[in-house]
């Protein structure tokens, strides 16, 4: 019984963290700016990476395993929102301009956005 | 089900891998070989587990670091246009001296 319940659980989080991987990826393709493509990768790294290594860490048990994925999971946390801050800050500092929605052909999607922000 | 997340990442990879062939600055590009590496980290940690040895998890906190380094490094390199500069606010001070 607890093995089903363990077993269905690190199907979940696997399923999951591969959900937002895939979202992540299709979001970079997609996106139209590096700033955005930027909030893309970073929800596939803190979510996806998250969720698979946290799914592996309950189907390995408790063991030395467990302490080197966390260890993974650590590094990745820590080391991914720094490599996103100087990417924004070397974009911005390097002259790509964050896309906005009053800027462009989209005239009437502009003022609503600007009437939400005065709100 | 290791084997279905390994597949779910190596389709995520391709979509990143367009990324860094199609983005239009260098930027996209530096983003799209981080997420790559991102995933091929986790992509190391579910292989060891799908073959029954996760010994493997060294070499992906291994290439975490590496892959964390070698993004800051092209960053500085194409903020400042060197590598040896001390980081200053803007390239032109750092010319200066």
């Amino acid at each position: 019984m607890m093995a089903q319940v363990l077993s269905v659980l690190v199907w979940a989080l696997l399923l999951s963290g591969a959900f937002f991987l895939v979202t992540g990826a299709l979001g970079m393709v997609r996106l139209p700016d590096v700033f955005t493509r930027m909030h893309a990768a970073g929800m596939a790294d803190t979510m996806g990476a998250g969720l698979i290594l946290v799914g592996l860490c309950v189907h390995s048990g408790v063991n030395l395993v467990t302490l080197r994925l966390l260890l993974v999971l650590a590094f990745l946390w820590f080391t991914s929102p720094i490599a996103t801050h100087a990417l924004a800050k070397a974009a911005l500092s390097g002259g790509a301009e964050p896309y906005t929605l009053a800027g462009g052909d989209e005239g009437e999607r502009g003022t609503e956005a600007e009437g939400g922000g005065m709100s | 089900m290791f084997a279905v997340t390994a597949a779910a990442l190596l389709v995520a990879m391709c979509l990143a891998m367009c990324r860094a062939l199609l983005g239009p600055t260098a930027y996209d590009r530096v983003l799209a070989l981080n997420n790559i590496g991102t995933m091929t980290v986790v992509l190391i940690a579910v292989l060891g587990f799908l073959n029954g040895r996760p010994d493997f998890l060294d070499l992906a906190l291994a290439y975490a670091l590496i892959n964390f380094i070698g993004t800051i490094a092209v960053l500085k390199y194409i903020e400042y246009g060197d590598l040896g500069t001390s980081g200053g606010p803007r390239r032109r001070n750092a010319s200066r001296r």
